[in-house]
Parts: structure tokens; sequence; C-alpha cells
């Protein structure tokens, strides 16, 4: 292994290389959003980009979600391959006509006449006390609908890999991407998100999940940061004696319920770890995916550790009170283990 | 610009075509739904808009656009259909729901798209603007010939996507043109109860773009406009938007009672139906002559029947295609 094949990366840049080297060989991509440009992205995952493609295709939008990401819709279908930018996934009801009835829907609608592909990529969680309208996941909002993937790394590897697949995928791909994962100056950020990245362009297939820890008693299934908490506690686990299995999801839709099921009939116990709301999410829809294929691999009643159905509040004690964390999840398999 | 002998020929053949159309889908639409009107029953099913007198607006505009053009149209989108060259048969077949449908049968008449066109629909008011300004955009970014076209109704000069989007076309001075159909019903609310603003032309002026308002539902009139302003986005040139006076002969939609019209309205609008204006005008003016029209009238005809026997006739979609086309 050569020295630069040993690097780390954080996600903001896994991300922005794998646009870079898209750019470099497929002249019908390109970048659209707020602050894209010049910033850099508010997140980092545009950095550089604008010094090596320009402002034609690194397009700085003004604040109109409705109309650039309907923009990308119609670029997408003439031909063009756009990665558009939803600063923040709470932005979404501003321009969601343009999302789930247009760029979600169009294939359906065209009998599959019509190709949008186009990358939809925007931020989510919290735990940073920017209040209830910069702070939700929203994962299972846009994985409920259907004509959309909806993929979320956790890390800058995985990250990379997705941002390629999407970008060559003919269907719209919603690329959520964790806050405290970026690697960001400015926010925290879990040091288990950057890691080795090679240099070469690569894809991940999208709507598989990975086992990020292998184990034997019980299957944490998680996505983006929770998946850091999950291997967190699995790790305490270990200290009571208690090997846990840690699932990535990696791909939200679709959604590899294969390998999640295959990993609750080895260990016969799920919690699902999910920072998005509770109800209706996708904590009750991988338990649904286990128990209505077979509900005899269970040993004891699953667990959910989400965030409860409150919007986000401002103050930093309310907030870490209700985000999921390692204690939550110990607790979550202690409960089970008494019932 | 004035159109051509021939082009007055292909304006007023699409204007007939697309009025016969609309006039065999109403005879039909109410087969199975009777006596206590059903709105999913009978061989159309679902809500159906008609544009009987909205024509000139799609032939006048379509008379400059050929195949690679792109045109996102209304939820009341059969003459802008027919006169942009979207497959008549298999957009029949789609409004009947029929597996030979232009998407068989998962669009509906809401929501008809002719990729080998670059036609395409939404059922939500304003929001075809964003996906027409990208297209534009596509053709700027890859230095590809053509424009885009975006159809509304006057309400949806109202919604933010309109404005949204009408900003991003002058700021990046696309190849597009928006065309405003003031019918002056947005369902059952008067253009003057929903806007302060008379002439949504004026609104052009709030992007640095021209604007214009054609009087009076005139297919030459909106030839000419439609002219410049398509001549003006090929020549790199930028958006315009032009707003036209037309009519609505129908209601809303079909079962709408259309209570809220003021008495004599109705009557005031057939009398300015536009087909027989134009008729006679070619006829007057020496482009064509009655037996012509009448050819003309004659080919459309058949030409509509086929396409309805063609749906009619056609097998219904196998029900597990529903689960088909989700992604590409």
């Amino acid at each position: 292994m050569t020295k630069s094949n040993e690097r780390k990366l954080t996600i903001a840049r896994a991300m922005a290389e794998a646009v870079q080297q898209e750019m470099q060989v497929d002249p019908s991509v390109f970048v659209m959003g707020e602050d894209i440009g010049a910033l850099g992205g508010v997140y980092g995952n545009t950095r550089g980009l604008l010094e090596e493609f320009g402002p034609e295709r690194i397009r700085d939008t003004p604040i109109s979600e409705t109309a650039f990401i309907g923009a990308a819709v119609g670029a997408a279908q003439d031909g063009m391959r756009p990665v558009a930018e939803l600063m923040f996934v709470d932005f979404f009801g501003v321009c969601f006509d343009a999302i789930y009835n247009l760029m979600a829907k169009n294939t359906y609608f065209s009998g599959g006449n019509v190709k949008v592909p186009m990358v939809l990529m925007t931020s989510t969680g919290g735990g940073y006390s920017d209040g209830g309208q910069h702070s939700q996941c929203l994962y299972g909002t846009f994985a409920h609908l259907p004509g959309m993937k909806v993929v979320c790394p956790s890390n800058a590897y995985d990250a990379k890999g997705l941002m390629t697949a999407a970008m060559r995928d003919d269907s719209p791909v919603v690329y959520m991407y964790h806050k405290s994962l970026q690697g960001m100056g400015w926010l925290a950020t879990e040091p288990g998100a950057t890691v080795h990245v090679p240099e070469e362009s690569y894809t991940l297939e999208i709507g598989k999940a990975k086992v990020a820890r292998q184990g034997e008693d019980v299957t944490i299934v998680s996505l983006g940061l929770g998946v850091h908490n999950a291997i967190k506690a699995a790790e305490q686990l270990e200290g009571q004696g208690v090997s846990a299995e840690v699932i990535d999801l990696v791909s939200l839709v679709p959604l590899d319920r294969d390998t999640i099921r295959a990993s609750v009939a080895k260990t016969g116990r799920l919690i699902v770890v999910d920072e998005d709301y509770m109800s209706y999410g996708v904590s009750g829809e991988i338990i649904a995916s286990v128990t209505e294929h077979d509900i005899s691999v269970l040993k004891a009643a699953p667990k959910r550790v989400a965030y409860p159905d409150v919007p986000i509040p401002f103050a930093r004690v309310m907030e870490q009170f209700c985000l999921p964390n390692v204690d939550k999840i110990v607790t979550a398999f202690d409960s089970m283990k008494a019932a | 610009m004035a159109p051509t002998r021939d082009e007055q020929h292909w304006m007023y053949r699409n204007m007939v075509t697309s009025r016969k159309f609309e006039e065999t889908i109403a005879s039909i639409y109410f087969e199975g739904k009777t006596p206590v009107f059903s709105m999913a029953d009978g061989p159309i099913p679902g809500e159906m808009h008609l544009s009987d007198g909205q024509e000139p607006v799609a032939v006048g505009v379509c008379a400059h656009l050929n195949a690679d053009d792109i045109v996102t149209a209304t939820h009341r989108p059969h003459h802008q259909a027919i006169a942009k060259g979207v497959d008549l048969d298999k957009m029949a077949a789609e409004i009947f729901g029929k597996a030979t449908g232009l998407s068989g049968g998962r669009g509906g008449h809401m929501h008809l798209f002719d990729a080998d066109v670059n036609f395409a629909c939404s059922g939500i008011i304003a929001q075809g603007m964003g996906p027409a300004v990208g297209a534009a955009l596509s053709r700027k970014m890859q230095n590809k010939p053509g424009v885009a076209v975006a159809f509304l109704g006057e309400g949806a000069v109202n919604q933010g996507a309109w404005h949204e989007a009408m900003n991003l076309a002058a700021t990046w001075n696309l190849p597009f043109v928006c065309i405003i159909e003031d019918n002056d019903w947005g369902i059952s609310v008067s253009k003057e109860d929903s806007t302060a603003i008379a002439n949504n032309a004026d609104r052009a002026a709030a992007y640095g773009i021209p604007g214009k308002r054609v009087a009076d539902n005139d297919p030459y009139a909106i030839y000419e406009a439609a002219g410049e302003a398509i001549a003006r986005a090929r020549a790199g040139e930028g958006p315009s938007l032009i707003e036209i006076e037309t009519y609505r002969l129908a209601g809303h939609f079909m079962g709408d009672a259309e209570g809220y019209r003021p008495e004599g309205e109705k009557d005031a609008l057939f009398a300015k139906d536009p087909i027989p204006k134009m008729r006679g005008k070619m006829i007057a003016d020496g482009v064509a002559t009655e037996a012509e029209l009448d050819a003309i009238e004659a080919e459309s005809a058949a030409r509509v029947k086929a396409a309805i026997k063609f749906a009619r006739e056609s097998a219904d979609p196998a029900p597990e295609d529903a689960l088909t086309a989700v992604f590409a």
C-alpha cells in the first residue's frame, strides 16, 4: 500500500472528491444549489469544485429551492445529470412538489420513457442547538414516498462510493448526509466517520446494507450518525459479555431487508436506532420487515431508540434528552433481557 | 410576422383536431357515470379538464416549435399536446387508461409525457415552470439548440414556483418562454378576485424581461408574439413572458355546473369561438377555400375517430404492471 492510499478523508471531502472525479469524466454532471460555489457548500461538500469547473457547472442559485430543484428535474430529463443541494432537509417544505411530484414521479408517469437522473443531496440531524427548523432528519418522510432512491452514508468511504453511484444512477437519488459526520470545524464531528478513502473512483451498490460489526446476541440496526452510537453501544455491551451485531443500512430505498433478516435470524434480538421521529418511520419499517417475514426468529420484543415525537427543542439539555445515544441503546438491550 | 399559408393550414388543422378530440371525449365521458355522477366509472375515469376555446394559444405558439423543443403543459393539456405533436393514438389510450397509452395508463390525462416530442405535464399549478427552465438551462449548458416553453393558466402566476422560476430564467438568460393562458377563471374564482394586476405580462418588468399581452384569443396575434419571443430565445437573448387572453368554453372540469359564471358570459364566449372566426378569415383572405377547410375538418374528424377507436379497443394494462417503471 502506498502512502497516499492510506489517506483518510472526512465525508465532506469524500463527497467533493466523488463529484470532482465524476465531473472530470462526465460533462453532463453539474452542481446547483445555495452557496455551493465560492463558499464550497455550508457543509463543505462542494469545496474546491468552483476553482476547477467554474460557475457554469458549479452554479450558485438564488434562495429559490422550488425553482432550482424543479430546474434540476428538467435538466435531468433533458440529458444532464444535475447534483442539487437542499441545504437543510428541513427546507423541503418550500420545494416538496418539485421533489415528490416531479422528480420522483415523472419516470412512472412516462411509463419509464423519461429518466430523471439527478442527485438531491441534503443535510440532516441536529445536536448543536440549531432549533426545530434546522435539525431534523426526516429519513422516513423521503423514504416513504415512492420513486426516489434514498441513501445515507455513515463514513467517508461509503460517502464517496455512494455519491459516485448516485450520479451514475438513471433514477433520482436523495443523498442524505448527517451534519455531525461531515468533518466541519464548526460542528462537532464523530471521528469514526473519517476513514480511509481510495483515491480512485469507485461505486457502492445502492440498496445494499453493511454489517458494520459482527455479533451473535443482538442486532442493532441504524444509519448515519446512529451507526457510530450503535458501535459504541456494542463495545459497552461487549464488556458485559454481550455480542452485538451492527447493521449500517446505508440505503433506505431500496431497503436491504435480507441482510437485516439474516442478522436477526442469527441473533434473535433487534434494536433499531433512528435519529428521525419515532412514529411512522424507519424504526417501525425495520421491525415490520422482520416480524412480518418470520416472527419466530425473535427471542424478545424488538426495541426502538428514536427521536420522540416532538419538534426539536433549542435548549441543549432538552435536545440532548431527546436524541438517541449510547446509554439509551444499552438500556434498550437491558430492558429486552429483563422482559 | 404573419403565418404562411401552410402554417395557417397547420394551425387550423390542429385547432380543429383539438376541438374534435375534446368534443368526442365529452360525448364519451359521462358513459357509465350517470344517473348519479360517479367520477370513477365509465371508459374515461377520473377528472377531465377540457380546453375548448383555448386552441389558438397552443397552435400560435407551437407553430414555431419542433419536436426537439421542450414544452411543459398544464392540467388542461390536450390542445397543447396535440399542437406539440404528441402521438394522438397513444394520448387517447392514456386518457382511457389503456396499456397502449403514453405511459401504459400510469399517468392519465393530467400527466401526459411524450419523450419523442419533449412534452410533459404536471397536474400541480405552476409546477411545469421549474422543469421547463431546467430544460432551457440544459440546452444552454450543452450548447444545444432548442427552446423551452412553459404553458400556464393565469392563476399559476400567483404561485411562488412561477416567480422563482421566472427569476432563475431571467438571471441565467435562458432560452425560455412563459405562456400564460388567461381564461379569466381559476376553477371558480375570477382573475380579478385573485390578483390586483390586470395584465400579468406587466410582471415581466419585475424580472427585467420583455412582457406582452395578446388580446382577443387571436391566433394570428398569438403567432406573431410567440414568434418574436421564441426567435429571441433561440438567438440567446433570454426569456420572455406572454399573456394571452383566451376563453374557456367548458367548465373547469367535466361535471362543473359553472354557477360562478356571470349571466350571459358563456353565450358571449361562444359568439367569439375562435375556430369559425379563423375559418372565416382564412376564406376571406384567400388563404383557403371552403372545400380545403372542409377537407381539413373531415381529416381531423377521421384522425380523432381513429384515435378514440384505438383507445377504446386497446386492452387494459395488466394490473400488476402498476408495480413497474417506478425507477429508470
